[in-house]
């Protein structure tokens, strides 16, 4: 499926025919897909279907053929320090490592931009500190990471991926641990900083209602290949969701907003 | 864009980043100080502070002073107590900044400059020497350190290949296992050496406890090379072992070559060790608890840990062996018992706090 025309392409993150392959089993399938300069696309689909694995090809995490350009630049060739300063992934499951501070923690996103010795300077510690103040962790920041709630871990993260400067942020399931009320603040942040910084956004979602009220577009994922794209109202149907996620619901409408109800039969 | 906005209060309470500062380096530096003068001071021989001291002044260049040393007293400083205190600096630091790299590698806090062969591989290179005889007679403290640092050299090394180190995916996992395999290997072979040259095995024993008994110059000498070179190394690495904390994904994501860092500490990690091992034998514990010490002070950023380590191991394992020699003057205790005498208490301690989830 052409899902863009060649005229803007070299506007935005362009994937073309990306295939990944994990443990010789097809996990991507010749996926095509392509998210405008700072806009929000949001990829949904079964367990399974290789949301996580689209994310980690385009951080260059696993090794994958087919196109990645962004804004006509090859992201493929790049060193990954170079490829750092432009994507930066807040993972679904992050590594926090015990009795680590979170300014130290927040710090790490500065690593592409760090000379031999990976000593940060006074201009990256005074960017990491105004991130944190952004992100309302200013007077957490002495604090271990390890120590803190969830909310206010899954902030952390998000603070070292927006110290790291991304042109691309990629975000695997950002909200899988956090409560209702913690996935909307985290989600909000995000946008926020969407809007502010122009970053473009590519995320894989579980959770299909906020999927569909914060991407500006999506995609839906079915065993490796793209079945469906475009605005959530179009692809989230009661019928999609029948045939693929096996899931029996009723879809709310309110304005733009889409809200899934799960029914049980 | 909008990034550098930056108010007072980001300065008042924007937190403080670990840094190696003035403060931590004097304090580490008077702590390293302190123990070796207590060790040149204290011994079998009393000797004067004040004429050790003189007698020092006496050797800078241009100064010429009358310390009242006689010729004996001044050797016991110049050819027994000096070398061997530098030599314990030396081993304490290795071991210390060695166990602190290999942790940090391993993500694992109770991870030992042993892990990967070392000591496996320097048991056999002793016992090798002393079972044919190399060790005795004439020069007999050249043939033990060379073969022991040789053993430990072919263990690492095996371990690195069969572990895949040198590829570029393999986990970390793998490569410990791969050293437990390796390590077994060794000592089966040893053990059987020993078996057959039973007349091996006090001496053998003996050097497995570890000691810090020098002729001379001659092992601060050997080892001093291997020692910059490693520890060079393992100190420029420290900024990227703190990436590395969050796993070698992530570290990637964040710009890092991991495979490049794990390769290359691992190297200098191992070297660094099987200097110390090779003239000292196996020195329990050292690398364990002083990392560890440490990072209970100053956090776990090895930015600070790693340099720190180097100090204070060097302190510990001087002062460790003092209490060795004086303890039963004349007579001497293994340095590896006193170590272990102190680090298994302080290993079961860590262990205990680590399973109530502090660290």
């Amino acid at each position: 499926m052409e899902l863009f025309n060649t005229a803007q392409a070299s506007q935005g993150l362009n994937l073309k025919k990306i295939s990944v392959k994990l443990g010789g089993k097809t996990v991507v399938d010749s996926v095509s897909i392509f998210v405008e300069k700072g806009e929000w696309l949001s990829i949904i689909g079964p367990n399974g279907s290789g949301k996580s694995s689209i994310l980690r090809a385009v951080a260059g995490l696993v090794k994958a053929t087919g196109g990645f350009t962004f804004e006509g630049e090859n992201l493929k060739e790049l060193p990954p320090r170079m490829r750092a300063s432009i994507i930066s992934i807040v993972p679904q499951i992050p590594v926090v490592p015990p009795l680590v501070k979170v300014i130290d923690y927040v710090l790490l996103g500065r690593t592409p931009y760090l000379g031999r010795g990976f000593q940060p300077t006074n201009e990256d510690i005074n960017l990491a500190r105004s991130v944190l103040s952004d992100l309302d962790l200013i007077s957490v920041s002495d604090r271990h990471v390890t120590e803190m709630s969830g909310g206010e871990r899954q902030r952390v993260i998000i603070a070292r991926a927006l110290v790291q400067q991304p042109k691309i942020l990629l975000l695997d399931e950002p909200t899988t641990a956090l409560d209702l009320g913690h996935q909307q603040e985290v989600l909000e942040l995000v946008d926020r900083q969407r809007r502010n910084l122009g970053i473009t956004i590519l995320s894989a979602f579980h959770d299909l209602t906020l999927a569909s009220q914060y991407g500006t577009s999506m995609a839906l994922l079915v065993e490796g290949r793209i079945a469906d794209f475009g605005a959530p109202s179009k692809i989230i149907t009661e019928e999609t969701l029948k045939n693929i996620y096996g899931a029996h619901v009723s879809i709310q409408k309110e304005g733009s907003m889409i809200s899934v109800i799960p029914k049980r039969q | 864009m909008r990034w550098n906005k930056l108010t007072d209060q980001h300065l008042q309470e924007g937190g403080s980043p670990a840094r190696l500062t003035g403060k931590l380096l004097t304090v580490a530096s008077l702590i390293l100080f302190v123990s070796a003068l207590l060790s040149l001071v204290l011994g079998p021989v009393s000797i004067r502070p004040d004429q050790i001291f003189l007698e020092i002044l006496d050797h800078f260049p241009g100064v010429t002073i009358d310390s009242g040393l006689s010729k004996v007293e001044a050797a016991i400083i110049w050819d027994v107590r000096l070398p061997r205190i530098v030599l314990g600096l030396l081993v304490g630091g290795l071991l210390a900044v060695a166990g602190a790299s290999y942790q940090g590698i391993f993500r694992n806090p109770l991870a030992d400059p042993y892990l990967l062969g070392v000591a496996a591989g320097a048991g056999l290179g002793a016992t090798i020497a002393i079972a044919s005889g190399a060790t005795n007679g004439e020069g007999m403290f050249d043939a033990l350190p060379i073969a022991a640092f040789i053993g430990s050299a072919v263990a690492v090394g095996i371990t690195l290949l069969v572990g895949g180190a040198v590829g570029k995916s393999t986990s970390t996992v793998t490569l410990l296992l791969a050293g437990v395999a390796v390590a077994s290997l060794f000592t089966a072979i040893q053990t059987y050496i020993q078996q057959r040259e039973s007349a091996t095995l006090r001496q053998v024993y003996s050097w497995i406890l570890g000691r810090l008994s020098t002729s001379g110059w001659d092992e601060v000498i050997m080892i001093l090379p291997y020692a910059v070179i490693s520890v060079t190394i393992m100190l420029a690495m420290r900024g990227a072992l703190d990436v590395l904390a969050v796993g070698e994904e992530e570290a990637l994501s964040l710009g890092l070559r991991p495979e490049r860092v794990r390769w290359m500490v691992i190297a200098a990690a191992s070297l660094a060790a099987a200097s110390a091992v090779a003239v000292s034998g196996l020195i329990a514990f050292v690398g364990i608890i002083v990392p560890h010490a440490v990072r209970m002070v100053v956090g776990a950023s090895n930015r600070l840990v790693i340099p720190l380590s180097l100090f204070i191991g060097a302190a510990f394992l001087v002062l460790t062996d003092l209490l060795a020699r004086t303890l039963q003057s004349p007579a001497e205790l293994p340095i590896g018992v006193v170590t272990a005498f102190f680090g298994a208490p302080f290993f079961l301690f860590v262990l205990r706090r680590r399973s109530d989830g502090i660290i």
